[in-house]
């Protein structure tokens, strides 16, 4: 089977995530999907502006009681520098050498972990020591909304490359699972670039006003 | 062994397990035009059960209460799980032969967006049975459906969540489909012009779901979760539902009709047996109409209170929509000028299409006016504009696209006489029903009324409109007839039936080999197949030598993963209720099935199988089987 072929650092293509027709159609169609997912992000943003701080009665916490730097900032350096060890771990795929993607992948996955632990401290400090809910309000359904879809991706990029690093331990590199791992790292940038959005227009502008 | 084996006889079960399984294209098209035709009869016989409780005043026939689900389950038939899928039908029947492909991009993910779609309206149906259909309109506008007492609202939100995932994914398969896998010289600017429409609303399926995603997710959680983002007294806004509903729904209408304008200048060429008139024209025009439709939406709101400034920009938006209609209504016709033309069934619903279609653009034009549109806005004005449009573009294509790519999906043809039986009495019926109503409108019968009274001078005009109806239902009928007797004498007609086709989907063998080109043609212009035919050859000049051919697996996969979140929505919707413990598990496993389906593709390898060479070449030479 021609996606299964062995090969050598001299004879990896340049490209090997769009080596193949299934590679360039799997390439193509995820930049497809990306697009609707930033509708789908837009779409969120627009709700949380519209219903930022808009609380039933003056008892809920708004924005600017709410955040605090340098946690955010905390998360922000994690998942920024978890998308530069992913480009490492692709730029290592590209150069057919199989352990060091899995390494910066791994570190890549920790760091995605650390990420999510703060987040999830984040939620549970709002919730008990702000009474800031899903429930509460407006405000709140619209935030944890926001910040809870780009959590949920996350957690899912997350588990798509540690199903990735487990299925491929064993076998290597070929022109089969490249463009997945090409894909997964694509998914994960996206969850960046979001999350800059995120940082910007939820924590800076919440802080200021 | 042979790699053909698989065009064998298998027995009753073996075929439902094969459709149950198939990544074909062509299959999938099938189950797209079954499942799509069985809603468009549900939707139909709602259709007739208003027109029945409106036929005279006073009438009791439903109560007040059924009206309502009634006519919100009848839009919303229609809409998501009728004339969608119908159109995927097409889409997927033709789009992957006109291009000169041997499937889709991603067959697998072509099987689950019709598994989604599948078990989404099947969800929404069964409120039917299970406490009551949604009540809220199609729009299901959010302080309405929040009001709304009982399970139906949760029915339609979860409901068209699940399909509207099947329908995003097969947008982006046909978007890569045509983009990478188009034949040796079939450039953009040689595609067929359903191709085209096909590309522009997948385009716009794209970016116009996510949307309806959100705006469904927080009608979701409004309901079962108790968020607050349309409840004003936890601080929600209500108008934020309608700006995320019409930024779906007008692209919507696009998504619908272009493809149907598509079919139409399949048809007008093949019978006009003349090269469409204008053709870049009308690529341009099909990409400025994607375009414009998401630049529109507000115009369903402009008695919302926007202000003066937000109509008068979404007013002019609007109207200029009509410049590159007006671009196809004319290149339409300009086929038609001076052609040789053959009045087929196909033929006559695209030259019915034309004026039908017209008085429709004229109605939204004189509503793209916002001052007037305070007149007509909730009247029946408005329902016989949009049914004008969706029964005189939509409908009307769907029904000449079934007859004319009826021999190219079954390899049978469909009976031109019952097809002009059913083409009379659905073409008078539809003005009979409709045309009146315009004038009702203006009369002020406001729209969704449950009856009316005697002496408001509604009696007649009402009765009209029933009466039509009538003669849709009947026309129906025949086509229903029609399509058995049709399958069950099962006359082979081989290939290109209708002997003028122009484009590559008419120039291989009938039926369609499941590997669908044994060699990829060689594609010299436009109207590939007219060009070969002008030049006095049978066959396309083939661009490679035969070879293998790969080909996907079937796989059971797109079913389970589609099963989970069906069974995952009912817990969603019962946790909220008292007494039910078990829909929290009831969610968790759903959701469980589901990831564990995806799970199960991601690490399983599929790497497919061959069709070898030499099984093609004697296939050719024997024929044996």
């Amino acid at each position: 089977m021609a996606a299964e072929q062995k090969f050598t650092p001299q004879t990896w293509p340049e490209s090997p995530e769009q080596a193949t027709l299934e590679g360039k159609n799997k390439f193509l169609g995820f930049w497809f999907f990306l697009g609707g997912e930033t509708v789908l992000f837009a779409s969120l943003f627009a709700t949380y502006l519209a219903l930022k701080d808009s609380v039933p009665s003056d008892t809920h916490a708004k924005a600017a009681d709410l955040f605090e730097l340098p946690l955010v900032f905390l998360m922000t350096m994690l998942l920024l520098t978890s998308s530069l060890t992913s480009v490492f771990a692709m730029y290592h795929m590209k150069n057919y050498s199989f352990k060091k993607m899995q390494q910066w992948l791994f570190i890549t996955v920790v760091l995605g972990l650390g990420f999510l632990a703060c987040e999830i401290y984040e939620f549970y400090h709002y919730y008990h020591a702000f009474e800031h809910k899903f429930t509460s309000s407006a405000f709140g359904s619209a935030f944890y909304t926001l910040v809870g879809f780009h959590g949920g991706h996350v957690v899912f990029g997350l588990s798509w490359i540690i199903a990735l690093m487990i299925r491929n331990a064993k076998r290597g590199l070929n022109l089969y699972n490249a463009p997945k791992f090409y894909l997964a790292s694509l998914y994960w940038h996206f969850i960046d670039v979001v999350w800059v959005f995120i940082f910007t227009v939820v924590y800076l502008m919440g802080m200021v006003g | 062994m042979s790699t053909i084996a698989h065009a064998q006889k298998r027995g009753f079960t073996g075929t439902i397990w094969e459709y149950l399984t198939t990544v074909d294209h062509k299959k999938i098209a099938i189950l797209y035009l079954l499942a799509g035709g069985f809603f468009f009869i549900v939707g139909g016989i709602e259709a007739m059960m208003i027109r029945i409780q409106l036929a005279v005043p006073n009438n009791d026939f439903v109560s007040a209460g059924l009206f309502n689900e009634i006519i919100t389950m009848h839009g919303t038939t229609m809409i998501f799980l009728a004339a969608m899928p119908l159109l995927f039908a097409f889409m997927n029947a033709v789009m992957p032969l006109q291009i000169g492909a041997r499937d889709v991009a991603f067959p697998f993910v072509n099987a689950l967006g019709f598994w989604l779609f599948f078990f989404g309206g099947v969800f929404l149906n069964l409120s039917w049975f299970l406490g009551g259909a949604p009540d809220a309109g199609w729009t299901s506008y959010a302080s309405l459906s929040l009001a709304s007492e009982g399970h139906g609202i949760d029915f339609y939100a979860l409901g068209l969540q699940i399909s509207g995932f099947g329908t995003l994914m097969g947008g982006i398969n046909f978007l890569v489909t045509i983009i990478n896998m188009r034949a040796p010289g079939m450039t953009y600017m040689r595609m067929p012009l359903f191709t085209w429409t096909t590309f522009v609303a997948s385009a716009l399926i794209l970016f116009a779901f996510p949307p309806l995603t959100v705006g469904l997710f927080m009608l979701i959680f409004d309901r079962m979760f108790g968020s607050g983002f349309f409840d004003v007294a936890m601080g929600g806004n209500t108008i934020i539902w309608e700006h995320f509903f019409w930024i779906f729904g007008h692209p919507e209408v696009y998504i619908l009709v272009l493809p149907a304008f598509g079919i139409f200048s399949e048809i007008f060429p093949t019978f006009a047996r003349k090269r469409l008139f204008g053709y870049s024209s009308m690529v341009f025009a099909t990409v400025l109409i994607g375009f414009l439709g998401f630049m529109v939406w507000a115009h369903h709101m402009f008695t919302t209170g926007l202000g003066p400034v937000a109509n008068a920009i979404f007013a002019v938006a609007t109207m200029a929509i009509a410049v590159p209609t007006g671009i196809k209504i004319f290149n339409w016709i300009l086929t038609i000028w001076g052609g040789s033309i053959k009045f087929t069934v196909p033929m006559l619903y695209a030259v019915a299409f034309i004026p039908s279609f017209v008085m429709g653009g004229v109605t939204g034009v004189m509503q793209a006016a916002a001052p007037a549109d305070y007149q007509f806005h909730d009247s029946y004005f408005i329902v016989a504009h949009f049914h004008y449009v969706i029964v005189g573009g939509i409908v009307l294509g769907l029904l000449g696209g079934a007859h004319f790519y009826w021999p190219l999906m079954f390899g049978t043809m469909l009976s031109e006489k019952l097809g002009k039986i059913t083409f009379v009495l659905f073409l008078v019926g539809f003005h009979l029903t409709f045309f009146i109503q315009h004038f009702l409108g203006l009369m002020g019968m406001p729209r969704r009324v449950w009856t009316f009274l005697e002496g408001q001078g509604l009696a007649t005009g009402n009765l009209i409109s029933s009466i039509g109806a009538a003669f849709m239902a009947l026309g129906i009928i025949v086509l229903l007839v029609n399509i058995v007797i049709t399958q069950k004498k099962n006359i082979q007609v081989g290939r290109d039936p209708w002997e003028d086709g122009r484009t590559l989907e008419w120039a291989i063998p009938s039926p369609v080999p499941f590997y669908n080109f044994k060699q990829l043609p060689l594609v010299r212009g436009l109207d590939p197949f007219w060009i070969e035919k002008m030049e006095g050859k049978t066959d396309m000049t083939p661009a490679e030598p035969v070879g293998d051919i790969h080909m996907p697996n079937n796989s059971f996969v797109p079913f389970v993963i589609s099963l989970g979140l069906f069974v995952a929505a009912f817990g969603a919707m019962y946790h909220a209720d008292e007494g039910k413990d078990w829909a929290i598990p009831v969610l968790i496993i759903g959701m469980l099935i589901t990831f564990g389906a995806m799970l199960y593709r991601s690490v399983k390898d599929d790497h497919g199988y061959h069709i070898h060479k030499e099984d093609l070449l004697d296939e050719a030479e024997g024929g044996t089987r």
